[in-house]
């Protein structure tokens, strides 16, 4: 019976529902939902700031919040191990942190926290997290903005080199996108994940060298060089502030470095998540 | 049904048989649910139960082997008593549930049209609208032009700038029944839409429904209303716990449905 039943529908030419197209299809249906996920993103900004009565004000008083606790607390903590030029080296790795970790949190949540939309109307899966952290890069410009502002207002002059933040920040938005994919899947095998993402995404604060200079530790402990090396949310960090802050120098290697971690992390991502397409609509 | 075994002309199945093209197969589908049972039996009295509860994983088993092969213009009732697995096989034909063994085979992506929650309960009705139209594959032209007629369907002209979240249940359902009927179907799966909203909006659904499935080559109805599966369908295929338990002209089926309850 069943192999006759499989026999008439090729014969009659229907296809296999729900069945996972090839990556390079699939891709090119995101594509097409483009539009989606674009009003997707933006009217989730926009209800999510008419909810507050400061609105999109917390986009930047959120992170601005968190820099002034861990600048005040680790600045006396540090004392004489702060980091020069302060102030606009906390702010750097608190605004940047900031959307690499609300990235990775709302991934993990942006299958299971849409049940209802997965199991109602066909599309392909990968838009949610799409969408997601497209909200968040778009949430993540003012305060770059700012970013900019604080340190020029600590005695930064800009020049051109400061353009070079944007290939940066593409390839910051990749790394961030293809975390966000890993975790997406991740979430839906367990679900127990989503509840231990707030403690990967501390350990990963605290080792960035958000608030402290990991150069100065590294000279009394070499043998932690590679790991710094490759910590690639450093990477972003140590570049940034080398591009904006004086007295601190872009280490070129994290260029490449951090191109290979961001490509990386996408392709990773993308066919990590592709591979599971015809699982997000199970109920668990 | 007489299958054919040779296979040597493309329709020589429905020669034999007073049937159009086939649009669906389904082909031996199986659903399984892992579900982690956290629940402890409620005893009365007894405060130790809480340190003793059970965690274990169940599986259940919604479909067990479901097959049949459903034909051009053919309007299908989908019958059974609750928790029978019809909503489940009906989210397997749309491919939004997968099958965990077995295969639907299909000419178009079947639709659903069903009764749920909000989509994005935060959006609004009318971001919903956009959103839900999008997601379908409509382009924003697309939906701009048929946005009015969609808001003027559901009736729900005073509330489409509030968020879904402060819908009720019949005002979502109205809002998604609007949006899902805003296209054009092949093979359309209508979950107990009849039932919902009040008499007036039940006429309205009822009567696009009846356009649709004049434009729509095939439409499964799954209710608990005999009437409207009488009315509508003139194939019905029984489910009972995961099993299709007959498969015919809708007076045969549904007779014997009623005897069994």
């Amino acid at each position: 019976m069943s192999e006759n039943l499989s026999q008439v529908a090729a014969s009659h030419g229907l296809e296999r529902v729900g069945a996972r197209p090839p990556l390079g299809a699939y891709l090119g249906q995101v594509l097409r939902r483009l539009d989606f996920t674009l009003s997707l993103a933006r009217f989730r900004i926009r209800s999510e700031n008419e909810r507050n009565r400061l609105g999109m004000l917390w986009v930047l008083l959120r992170p601005t919040f968190s820099a002034l606790i861990y600048g005040t607390v680790f600045g006396f903590v540090l004392a004489g191990m702060r980091p020069e030029n302060f102030v606009p080296y906390v702010v750097v790795g608190v605004f940047l942190l900031e959307f690499f970790n609300s990235s990775m949190n709302a991934g993990a949540k942006s299958i299971i926290h849409n049940t209802a939309l997965v199991q109602s109307l066909p599309f392909p899966r990968m838009v949610l997290p799409v969408a997601k952290v497209l909200e968040n890069l778009l949430n993540f410009v003012p305060p770059l903005l700012m970013m900019l502002g604080i340190a020029i207002l600590w005695g930064s002059v800009p020049t051109w080199d400061w353009l070079l933040l944007l290939p940066l920040m593409v390839l910051f938005w990749m790394f961030n996108q293809g975390v966000a994919l890993i975790f997406a899947r991740l979430t839906v095998h367990m679900r127990d994940l989503s509840q231990l993402t707030p403690f990967i995404s501390r350990m990963i604060f605290y080792t960035a060298g958000v608030f402290y200079d990991p150069a100065k530790i590294l000279a009394d402990h070499p043998m932690l060089t590679p790991i710094f090396d490759w910590h690639p949310l450093y990477e972003v960090l140590a570049i940034t502030r080398g591009l904006i802050l004086d007295g601190y120098a872009v280490p070129l290697d994290y260029w490449w470095r951090f191109s290979l971690w961001a490509v990386v992390m996408l392709a990773v991502g993308i066919v990590f998540f592709w591979k599971a397409e015809e699982r997000y609509g199970r109920e668990n | 049904m007489a299958e054919r075994t040779d296979g040597a002309t493309p329709d020589a199945g429905a020669s034999s048989q007073p049937h159009g093209q086939p649009v669906v197969v389904c082909d031996d589908v199986h659903v399984e649910y892992s579900v982690l049972a956290t629940g402890k039996r409620v005893d009365k009295g007894s405060v130790s139960g809480f340190m003793q509860r059970r965690r274990s994983m169940k599986k259940v088993h919604a479909l067990k082997g479901v097959s049949f092969i459903a034909y051009e213009n053919e309007s299908i009732g989908v019958i059974g008593t609750n928790g029978s697995g019809k909503s489940t096989l009906m989210r397997t034909i749309t491919g939004l549930t997968p099958a965990s063994a077995g295969a639907v085979y299909a000419r178009t992506r079947p639709n659903l049209l069903g009764i749920g929650a909000a989509l994005i309960p935060d959006l609004s009705g009318s971001q919903n609208i956009i959103l839900g139209g999008l997601a379908m594959g409509l382009s924003r032209e697309e939906i701009e032009g048929r946005y009015d007629e969609i808001v003027e369907f559901t009736g729900l002209q005073d509330f489409i700038d509030m968020p879904m979240r402060t819908y009720s249940s019949g005002m979502s359902a109205r809002l998604k029944f609007g949006i899902a009927t805003a296209k054009e179907h092949d093979i359309l799966i209508v979950d107990e839409a009849l039932s919902v909203g009040d008499k007036a909006f039940q006429r309205k659904s009822e009567a696009r429904i009846r356009g649709i499935r004049e434009r729509a080559g095939t439409v499964f109805l799954v209710s608990h209303s005999m009437r409207s599966i009488r009315d509508t369908c003139n194939r019905t295929i029984w489910i009972e716990k995961g099993v299709l338990r007959a498969d015919g002209e809708t007076k045969d089926v549904v007779a014997e449905y009623e005897k069994f309850k």
